[in-house]
């Protein structure tokens, strides 16, 4: 039943002190669980138990509270993400150019459903449209955005990103 | 004040009351489902929905406050339709074996759905997916009953403070869990069962032991012993139709003895015990310098909390097994030896108000024979359920009495069930001990009453003893936060799991969210045993007999060697999540 992340938590000494710098800035702040968990999965990237348990020590919360607001908002993760964050955008005008397809190339080149690979290199997310519906269809990896694909062109972009 | 009118009765109320305290006020009824005064008014449910005139739909009653010249109708036929069409939506992802159901004729939901005439079956559609949590040993959850009305995370939240289950998800997928998805067993709960007691539906149960003590009973090598808990005779009446507050002990012990145990004791005599034990080790605490504040170990959800929460505080936890525990011990040393018999043929069962006893029996450091001292704990539902099964007229039974040796107490055991009572007992105790002169009034009526935190101050052979009684873990908390602070000067404290002590614990008849709102029931079951320790012809633990006999000659003297093997035992510090 539990949900354990395959990836162990190897948070470093700069995050702890920058979490504990937010969430001293947040004690006695009415409200304060929605922007301490932005601010940590900003900080760490997710939101994995250790950094959860921390927070509601911190904010006087119960970890039960906390963990039932992470998982209300999709825009939270308790998943880590990759060197590289892939989205593809799986709205209406991608999916109708095929961007369906495009997941689906992903999915198989990099072995995964959805997530991260166990190299922790690849992250793999289906998103809502992000905004450039001209360049249908469209995928992003961390900022950069790749528009008017085909699934050939798959293999390309992947190597430009290496470990 | 605002003047509003109710269904055309016009009524006068304080500004900020909802619509469902103002009809309370005259008399109507609104039903709810997700509704609890105080902890949970979240308008979740739908089922309060009123019409208001102007409105442009219907209101939750439980959340709207009333506005001056509001009209407001409870019963037109537009809100009877809604309230049927939203029962019968929550019915369509519910599991409907109502027939075996747990709370079957105690169910919330049952009764409106009968209430509102509702097609069980109007709507058909997909059925959330869920796994029975069963990983603990004293309560279950099965969220394909579950109608997500929050009542045991606002209880679990607000009233213990120890906030181990809440909703997770969102939308359909919604369900109550526990942080990460973890069984509750991998969670800090403190096992009191106060969830259960709140919940409208049969999501939640205790972990029944029924089968196991019915195959102890038809084991012919076995001898089967009974020990109920104070509280039981208090609450058990509730089940049968007396009115709360009604004695049952007499009853109660004739069933006993009908359900085929060989002997039936009470637990209220080792509650003697332990005063014995505690008193003693009070007494030495003062007088040799040891750890104080001590706090009383007799609540196994209290102990199991500072065990979480609060593992700096242990050696204030008095050694001292609990009563149940005790119980068992001394069944299966003292009697078994007594009897001659060897103590693997002993199955003793305790009958408690709780949940949380459950768990304990099963602890470490609880084999005074080298056997489980205790081996399965019922609920006093799980006993009237047993009564019931067994064709037993309960109303109709003659008074019984209790075994010799093992039955005979005190006032000061019977009153453990109510909060204040083992305080009070201990003091009846520790001060004789302390001045050796006979005491001229043994009620210590200031740390008696249901509030959640009690103080007092007495003289006790010119020493000045400070004293606190809490009950409930949000009450506990505060306690627990003076004394690691070092802020209080309180030498002995009796911390009860549940709000109102035993005689509230989370394996007592269920009573629905109305009697629960309009009934002093923490009150009322007290009262019982106060009234029982009245009629005591002894009252302090030392004078119980059978105790003096045991300690002439068995145990030796409170503290000995050989009652520190039987009846103490020891705490670990516990992780509060698995990762």
């Amino acid at each position: 039943m539990a949900q354990n992340a395959k990836v162990p938590f190897n948070g470093t000494k700069a995050q702890a002190d920058e979490l504990e710098k937010v969430l001293k800035g947040l004690k006695n702040v009415e409200g304060a669980l929605m922007p301490a968990l932005q601010q940590a999965q900003d900080i760490y990237g997710y939101l994995p138990i250790e950094v959860q348990e921390v927070i509601a020590d911190r904010l006087g919360v119960s970890l039960a509270e906390v963990f039932g607001v992470a998982t209300f908002y999709s825009q939270f993760t308790l998943t880590p993400k990759g060197k590289y964050k892939i989205g593809v955008c799986l709205g209406t005008a991608c999916y109708v150019k095929g961007s369906g397809e495009i997941y689906a190339e992903l999915q198989k080149q990099l072995g995964i459903e959805s997530g991260i690979t166990d190299d922790l290199v690849y992250s793999l997310d289906a998103t809502r449209c992000i905004g450039c519906c001209g360049l249908a269809p469209v995928m992003t990896v961390n900022d950069d955005v790749y528009g008017k694909l085909t699934k050939d062109q798959i293999a390309g972009i992947l190597a430009k990103y290496k470990a | 004040m605002v003047n509003i009118k109710i269904n055309n009765i016009p009524v006068s109320v304080e500004e900020g009351t909802t619509i469902l305290q103002a009809a309370k006020k005259i008399g109507i009824r609104i039903p709810t489902l997700c509704y609890m005064k105080d902890i949970n008014a979240i308008g979740a449910c739908r089922i309060c929905v009123v019409e208001v005139k102007g409105a442009r739909s219907l209101v939750a009653a439980c959340v709207y406050p009333v506005n001056e010249g509001m009209e407001v109708f409870t019963d037109t036929p537009k809100v009877r339709a809604s309230r049927k069409t939203t029962l019968e939506l929550i019915l369509s992802d519910h599991n409907k074996s109502c027939l075996s159901c747990d709370r079957n004729t105690h169910c919330e939901l049952q009764d409106l759905s009968y209430e509102y005439g509702c097609d069980i079956n109007r709507f058909s559609g997909e059925h959330h997916e869920c796994e029975k949590d069963v990983s603990t040993p004293y309560l279950v959850r099965d969220n394909s009953k579950c109608v997500l009305c929050r009542r045991c995370v606002a209880v679990c939240r607000k009233i213990q403070e120890v906030g181990v289950i809440g909703p997770v998800k969102r939308g359909f997928k919604t369900h109550i869990g526990c942080a990460f998805e973890n069984d509750l067993n991998d969670s800090p709960c403190v096992a009191c069962g106060q969830c259960i007691n709140v919940c409208p539906t049969g999501a939640l149960h205790e972990r029944e032991e029924i089968d196991e003590v019915r195959a102890a009973i038809a084991d012919p090598e076995k001898i089967v012993i009974a020990g109920p808990a104070p509280s039981v005779r208090a609450g058990l009446g509730e089940e049968f139709g007396y009115p709360m507050g009604t004695n049952v002990e007499g009853k109660m012990i004739t069933a006993l003895r009908m359900l085929g145990f060989d002997k039936v004791f009470d637990v209220n005599f080792s509650a003697d015990l332990t005063i014995m034990e505690e008193a003693n080790e009070l007494v030495e605490r003062i007088q040799k310098g040891g750890k104080l504040p001590m706090f009383t170990s007799c609540s196994p959800g209290w102990v199991r909390y500072l065990e979480y929460y609060y593992p700096e505080l242990i050696p204030n936890v008095s050694t001292c097994k609990s009563p149940q525990q005790m119980f068992g011990a001394i069944v299966k040393t003292y009697y078994a030896e007594k009897l001659g018999v060897d103590p693997s043929k002993l199955y003793v069962v305790s009958i408690m108000p709780c949940t949380a006893k459950k768990f304990e029996k099963g602890r470490p450091d609880q084999s005074a024979s080298g056997y489980p001292d205790i081996d399965a704990v019922l609920t006093t539902r799980e006993l009237a359920k047993m009564i019931k099964q067994n064709g037993i007229l309960f109303n109709e039974l003659v008074d019984g009495e209790v075994d010799s040796p093992l039955g005979i107490y005190t006032g000061a055991g019977v009153i453990f069930g109510a909060t204040g009572g083992v305080m009070e007992a201990a003091l009846r105790t520790a001060a004789e001990t302390i001045t050796g002169k006979p005491l001229e009034n043994v009620e210590f009526k200031k740390v008696r009453g249901t509030k959640g935190i009690k103080e007092a101050t007495y003289d006790i052979g010119g020493k000045t003893v400070k004293v606190a009684v809490a009950s409930g873990i949000a009450n506990a908390k505060k306690i627990c936060e003076k004394v690691s602070k070092g802020k209080c000067d309180y030498t002995f404290i009796e911390i009860m799991c549940c709000p109102g002590g035993c005689v509230n614990g989370g394996g007592q008849p269920i009573m629905s969210s109305v009697v629960r709102e309009n009934t002093d029931y923490k009150a009322l079951r007290a009262s019982v045993l106060y009234k029982a320790d009245k009629k005591c012809g002894l009252r302090k633990s030392h004078d119980n007999p059978v105790i003096k006999e045991i300690y002439d000659n068995y145990l030796g003297k409170p503290g000995s060697h050989k009652a520190h093997e039987i009846l103490h035992t020891s705490y670990v510090k516990r992780e509060r999540y698995k990762k």
